[in-house]
């Protein structure tokens, strides 16, 4: 065993580079269930826009080009969901399940011919004299742009959220959809784009995975990310910045753990392994006992169908 | 311009009905799918459905590995489906079925080689229990510290995937195997081994168990105060509470049975068709058996049909797959169609859809 091998400022950069994925995933879904809808199909909505992704950045040479099919791709498969449970009234818990289970079968499908070959390669971006810094350099300055996109994109989501109209449209049917409807807001408009929204960004976070993060494609290669985004959305209480907060937390203890088992820890492999799994249950589990449940605050219509009398 | 009405009550008919139709809707589609992947869809479909068990080509081998595929799914499905209709959502399946088989083998490698007749009831009770206890973690952090228990079942999965691992490579690896992973063959182990019953039927203790299960399950939805509690619960919570229906019973007794389910389910896997504890073992019948359950309507006599149906699409797709060069994931992808046509359809049994004509706002 050989903890010199582990390098913090390394491992501070690649904490930022895993929590990206989830951190786009759950921001998506964050709004979903803002808006009083659960969507469990993350992980198919992830591993679709990983696979589409991929293939359209291997066919064009163009990752950015990738990263919008991708989005393209999460979105389609939502929509797959939203008119299920939006316009046919079916049941939002089978209606993920039925996402997720369709989603590892059609990229499996598509990925076939795509085993084994590496993607173009995203440029790092360059802050000139911030990225030269010692140890906050190699930190925080030189990602690739869509570890900065993500947290913009978070940021956005909370600003938009809080500080516009159409924000507080969005939680007004989350809370309560009878009285968003009775004031005249179109509760099944809002929340099809809600769940688009969260499909694009889901898939974005599948892109992510297989064009920069690992960067290949493998069947079922986002392992379970996605359910941990959705455990992610209850651990930041439906907050955007707590859910960056978690993303980079739990980011830190995957690279942890890699780097455990790269530098041969006499833990076996698979135990560590299923540390961020474990762990995210009891993230869970203390975030929705006792005291801490009462800051929750999940919306008032999560998983409610809406259908309007008359 | 269409409307939805709500029936006051679901459709008798359609309740039926729709699992028939989301059928036929999914054999259109996947035909689409399969002449887009450049294959006659024809005879894709007439290979999925109808060669398996018609074929004199075939059938000889096929028909047997129909009660082999459906009696897992079964097995597991109406596990799921008391839960599902009391609003209680086991997804983790999966896992209670690869701990449930893991329990069973350590029985099994315990006392190999030695000869014994309570062996294998011991390995029975251990694959219950395996998948019970695995089932219990989701229950009691939903009772205890109200964690949902649909994210800590799944969750659980990805956990026991990797203790499936670590066992096949070590503590369970066959010290005579020359460092392979994977351990000693439990189903030539005549003390441990789940023999078929009948030569040539595919029949095996796990088939036997699935349908004691479904009359079990039948009799206690249908003839039992519980039955009636696991309704309540599902459709009306709030009155359910005001009925005396503990909730956190509930939870308890549903996750505990389902586990148990795909506990034993996994066991006799393990003991009889996938021979012994490997990496890739598992085979995801804990997801399919999702399937199951909502294809069946989460009826018992359903869950039947809908097992053997779907271990039909095992088959048929594997011969589809031999034959025609049809990817594996193809039936994958027609599996996870089933489900959405099936969601789709439904609409059908609560809803009447009415033409109306607009007012002008």
């Amino acid at each position: 065993m050989d903890f010199s091998s582990i390098n913090p400022v390394v491992l501070m950069a690649a904490l930022m580079v895993a929590a990206t994925p989830i951190l786009l995933a759950a921001i998506g879904e964050l709004v979903v269930e803002k808006a009083g809808v659960l969507n469990l199909g993350v992980e198919g909505m992830m591993i679709t826009g990983a696979v589409v992704g991929f293939a359209v950045a291997v066919t064009t040479r163009n990752p950015y080009l990738g990263m919008l099919a991708a989005m393209g791709g999460g979105a389609a498969m939502s929509l797959v969901f939203g008119i299920l449970t939006q316009l046919l009234k079916a049941n939002q818990v089978a209606s993920g399940l039925a996402l997720t289970l369709f989603g590892l079968g059609f990229s499996a499908l598509v990925g076939q011919g795509y085993v084994g070959i590496s993607p173009p390669r995203t440029a790092k971006l360059n802050f000139g004299f911030l990225s030269d810094l010692p140890v906050i350099g190699p930190i925080l300055f030189r990602h690739d742009p869509m570890v900065y996109a993500s947290i913009a994109i978070v940021a956005g989501v909370w600003y938009w959220l809080n500080y516009t109209r159409g924000g507080r449209i969005l939680r007004a049917v989350g809370e309560n959809h009878d009285a968003a409807h009775a004031l005249g807001y179109r509760v099944l408009r809002v929340r099809m784009l809600a769940i688009m929204f969260g499909g694009a960004c889901a898939g974005m976070g599948g892109a992510y995975l297989s064009l920069i993060r690992v960067p290949q494609w493998t069947e079922g290669m986002t392992a379970g990310a996605g359910w941990i985004a959705l455990a992610l959305v209850v651990f930041a209480s439906w907050r955007p910045w707590r859910a960056l907060l978690g993303a980079y937390l739990f980011g830190g203890i995957v690279v942890l753990q890699l780097n455990l088992q790269a530098a041969g820890f006499r833990i076996p492999v698979e135990y560590l392994a299923m540390s961020p799994y474990l762990i995210t249950i009891l993230v869970l589990v203390i975030m929705s006992s006792g005291r801490a449940r009462k800051s929750l605050a999940a919306p008032g219509s999560l998983t409610k169908p809406f259908h309007a009398a008359g | 311009m269409l409307r939805l009405e709500k029936r006051p009550q679901p459709s008798k008919f359609w309740n039926w009905a729709t699992p028939v139709l989301a059928v036929v809707l999914t054999m259109i589609a996947g035909g689409l799918l399969f002449m887009a992947l450049g294959k006659d869809p024809f005879a894709a479909i007439k290979m999925i459905f109808w060669d398996p068990l018609f074929s004199p080509q075939f059938a000889a081998y096929s028909r047997p590995q129909l009660l082999v595929k459906a009696g897992p799914l079964i097995l597991i499905a109406v596990g799921l489906a008391v839960g599902f209709r009391a609003g209680i959502w086991n997804i983790g399946a999966e896992g209670q079925y690869i701990i449930g088989a893991l329990c069973g083998a350590a029985v099994a490698l315990w006392f190999w080689p030695a000869p014994g007749w309570y062996i294998f009831p011991l390995m029975v009770l251990a694959g219950a229990f395996g998948g019970w206890a695995w089932a219990m973690i989701p229950a009691i952090l939903k009772t205890r510290f109200n964690t949902n228990e649909i994210l800590v079942s799944l969750l659980l999965v990805y956990v026991a995937e990797k203790i499936l691992a670590a066992m096949s490579v070590g503590r369970m690896r066959n010290p005579d195997g020359a460092g392979f992973p994977g351990s000693r063959n439990i189903s030539q182990y005549p003390a441990a081994s789940n023999q078929e019953l009948i030569a040539n039927t595919g029949m095996h203790w796990g088939v036997v168990a699935a349908f004691i299960a479904v009359i079990f399950t039948y009799i206690m939805l249908h003839r039992h105060i519980l039955g009636f509690q696991v309704q309540l619960a599902g459709q009306a919570p709030r009155a359910a509470r005001f009925a005396g229906v503990a909730p956190a019973r509930l939870i308890v007794l549903c996750l505990g049975f389902s586990g148990a389910m795909a506990g034993l389910a996994g066991m006799f896997e393990v003991s009889g068709p996938a021979r012994m504890i490997s990496i890739d073992f598992n085979s995801y019948y804990g997801f399919t058996a999702i399937i199951v359950a909502f294809l069946g309507r989460l009826h018992p006599v359903g869950i039947v049909l809908a097992g053997l149906l779907m271990a039909l699409t095992y088959i048929g797709g594997e011969l589809a797959q031999f034959m025609l060069g049809l990817p594996s994931a193809a039936i994958q992808v027609f599996q996870g169609m089933l489900l959405f046509f099936l969601l789709a359809v439904d609409v059908l049994s609560n809803y009447r859809i009415r033409l109306s004509v607009r007012e002008a706002v």
